[in-house]
């Protein structure tokens, strides 16, 4: 279904001539992925996080520093050759034209994915025993510590980040770049991977595990009474989630070619919570289409200076008129429309 | 040790202007329970309106009128929004009042422009300061100070000896209760939200010769208060004042003693120890508050 849904969008922009707008419904698929991971903490187990931001530049950010800068002091020693030809160390050109050895994409990948993970527990193992509002302070802070370390540091490039981050090659024929020429391939990729994560978060949800889940979201003292282990369950979503706004954030970054620390802010954390609340929380599906939806319009900046007024007055009416998504209601009205049609074409069928 | 004073009185000024933030939220969490993420758009309409007012009025009707307006537009929203949305969840009316923090500081954009603004100093100017013990003071930190002091024993003597404060107590502690001895639950949510916007608005106007308004100001502003309100303990606004001036002064403290880009990093830092020991805020109650998360 949502993979008929990304190619008749494909297709439709090329044959509309508006295949530029693709860059930008790419980079608000990677920002979708970010909410599902949330949907699943904040839908299924309940647990607040205002610090998603921080997450998902701890990933962009890994592979940044990883892929530009030349962390070999010595290039010709003998292990860096090994580690060269593993694959795991790459040569590219810097900013002067110099060859510098930076570690290759992949094992930068798994660095990040290793750091994000251990971040998380750091900070989840504490926080989660927190409840409700004190939860959600405790993210915030973490997320305001990380942006602000990223800001004062010149090792990630202070206020303006990190540029030049190179082209990420998945296998053979598959790059991760924001050249032209592989928009189309590009888009593909970050579909496929919003594909594979709805895929494995619907099957987590419709598991042991997400009844488990469901069960901390709704009473966590008869979820720990009837032998949920919660604090573990609670950790583990709450890794995972992580893990995917990591993953958004390492492929964000190589599409864009650089991280700027604004993806860490209070601001963007805020945002990923009221997409998740907006499209409905405990619902998949819903989430995915309206923060698409949503980071589209503001991406291509669609309404122009007034566009973060019209992001908060869509906010307020989707929460106020549909708690549980918009999706929900719009396919019931869809089904009684229809079933009202068919009603008529008998009707009129028996006048006949 | 005259700078460390000096630093000292910097932190408990920004303090205090945390701390009626804070209580702000506290107010309306305690009648409610949602967390008014607006709360800074208040403390920044307050300043933005009498800042205006003071172009055709003197100064104390400029900012009586401001704190009366702006808390006219508190009560006008509980009742054009939260009042309506009384089945809908906490988290989903918290989130709508994230979405209404960014529509006023947008309306804020366009209605009056992106320029920094002030509003006269109460008494002398910027070069007139005050000894005390060896470290200079404006004139306005006392005013702020003296405000936030007059604003923190009114509330006081309003919640514990009026008939409204003691209804709006009960509330909070027990809203069932309170509605059988005949309490109106949802005039009293109307005044919680008229209230803590009047406060916001108050703190907005004798802050802003000092730090100047600015329509951005809020979010941050918001944070902090949010901070200060959790880490005293959510639901006591006197312990708001408490995590007010701990925020203030843990700000100050690290700005006099690492680069400025670092300062928050501290102060959030310990902020996050204090809960992680105290899960509840310093003078918080654990348990009563699961009932109101959902």
């Amino acid at each position: 279904m949502f993979g008929l849904v990304a190619v008749a969008a494909q297709l439709l922009m090329r044959a509309a001539g508006m295949e530029y707008c693709l860059t930008q419904l790419t980079m608000s698929v990677y920002y979708a992925i970010v909410v599902m991971g949330l949907c699943l903490l904040m839908g299924y187990a309940g647990q607040v996080s205002l610090g998603h931001g921080a997450f998902f530049a701890l990933g962009g950010y890994t592979m940044a520093v990883l892929t530009t800068h030349a962390l070999i002091p010595d290039p010709n020693a003998a292990w860096a050759g090994w580690l060269r030809q593993a694959r795991i160390l790459a040569a590219r050109p810097d900013l002067y034209g110099n060859q510098v050895l930076t570690v290759s994409p992949w094992a930068a990948f798994i660095a990040a994915l290793v750091l994000t993970s251990v971040v998380a527990c750091l900070i989840g193992y504490p926080a989660l025993r927190l409840r409700g509002h004190y939860l959600a302070m405790a993210t915030l802070a973490f997320g305001l510590i990380v942006s602000k370390l990223l800001l004062g540091s010149s090792y990630t490039g202070a206020a303006d980040g990190i540029n030049g981050v190179p082209e990420w090659q998945l296998v053979p024929g598959l790059v991760i770049t924001g050249k032209k020429v592989n928009r189309v391939e590009n888009y593909y990729i970050a579909c496929g991977l919003a594909l594979l994560t709805l895929w494995l978060l619907r099957n987590l949800v419709h598991s042991r595990v997400g009844r488990a889940l469901q069960a901390i979201h709704d009473r966590e003292s008869a979820a720990n009474a009837m032998g949920i282990n919660t604090a573990l369950y609670k950790l583990k979503v709450f890794v995972l989630s992580a893990l995917l706004a990591a993953v958004a954030g390492a492929c964000f970054t190589h599409y864009t070619g650089g991280i700027g620390p604004s993806e860490a802010g209070a601001l963007k954390s805020v945002r990923y919570v009221a997409l998740a609340a907006a499209g409905g929380m405990a619902n998949l599906w819903s989430v995915t289409v309206v923060s698409i939806a949503l980071n589209y319009c503001s991406l291509r900046g669609m309404f122009g200076t007034y566009d973060n007024a019209v992001f908060g007055i869509l906010l307020i009416i989707i929460i106020s008129l549909t708690p549980q998504g918009p999706l929900k209601p719009l396919r019931a009205w869809l089904g009684q429309w229809l079933s009202r049609r068919q009603k008529k074409a008998q009707q009129r069928q028996r006048a006949a | 040790m005259e700078l460390a004073l000096q630093y000292l009185l910097s932190g408990i000024t920004k303090g205090s202007i945390y701390a009626v933030v804070a209580i702000g939220f506290n107010l309306i969490y305690s009648a409610t329970g949602i967390i008014n993420f607006a709360q800074g758009e208040f403390v920044m309409l307050g300043g933005m309106v009498a800042c205006t007012l003071a172009q055709f009025v003197p100064l104390p009707v400029a900012i009586a009128g401001s704190v009366i307006l702006v808390a006219l537009l508190g009560c006008a929203l509980e009742l054009t929004l939260f009042r309506r949305l009384r089945r809908h969840s906490i988290l989903h009316l918290v989130i709508i009042t994230i979405g209404l923090s960014i529509v006023i500081q947008e309306a804020a954009l366009h209605l009056w422009d992106e320029k920094v603004r002030s509003l006269p100093y109460f008494t002398g100017d910027q070069v007139s300061s005050v000894q005390f013990f060896g470290a200079a003071i404006s004139p306005q930190v006392l005013w702020v100070l003296g405000t936030v002091a007059v604003v923190v024993a009114g509330l006081h003597v309003f919640l514990k000896y009026t008939l409204a404060g003691r209804g709006m107590r009960a509330c909070s502690s027990n809203p069932d209760a309170a509605m059988l001895v005949g309490i109106n639950l949802a005039n009293m949510r109307t005044l919680s939200f008229g209230l803590s916007a009047a406060l916001g608005a108050l703190a907005g106007c004798v802050i802003s010769p000092i730090t100047m308004t600015h329509y951005e100001m809020g979010g941050p502003l918001a944070i902090k208060g949010f901070a200060a309100a959790i880490v005293g303990g959510l639901g006591n606004p006197m312990a708001a004042v408490l995590g007010g001036l701990l925020v203030g002064v843990l700000e100050a403290a690290s700005v006099s003693r690492l680069p400025a880009a670092y300062s928050d990093v501290v102060s959030f830092a310990i902020l996050l120890l204090v809960l992680f020991i105290r899960p509840h805020g310093l003078l918080g109650s654990p348990g009563g508050e699961s009932v109101r998360e959902h």
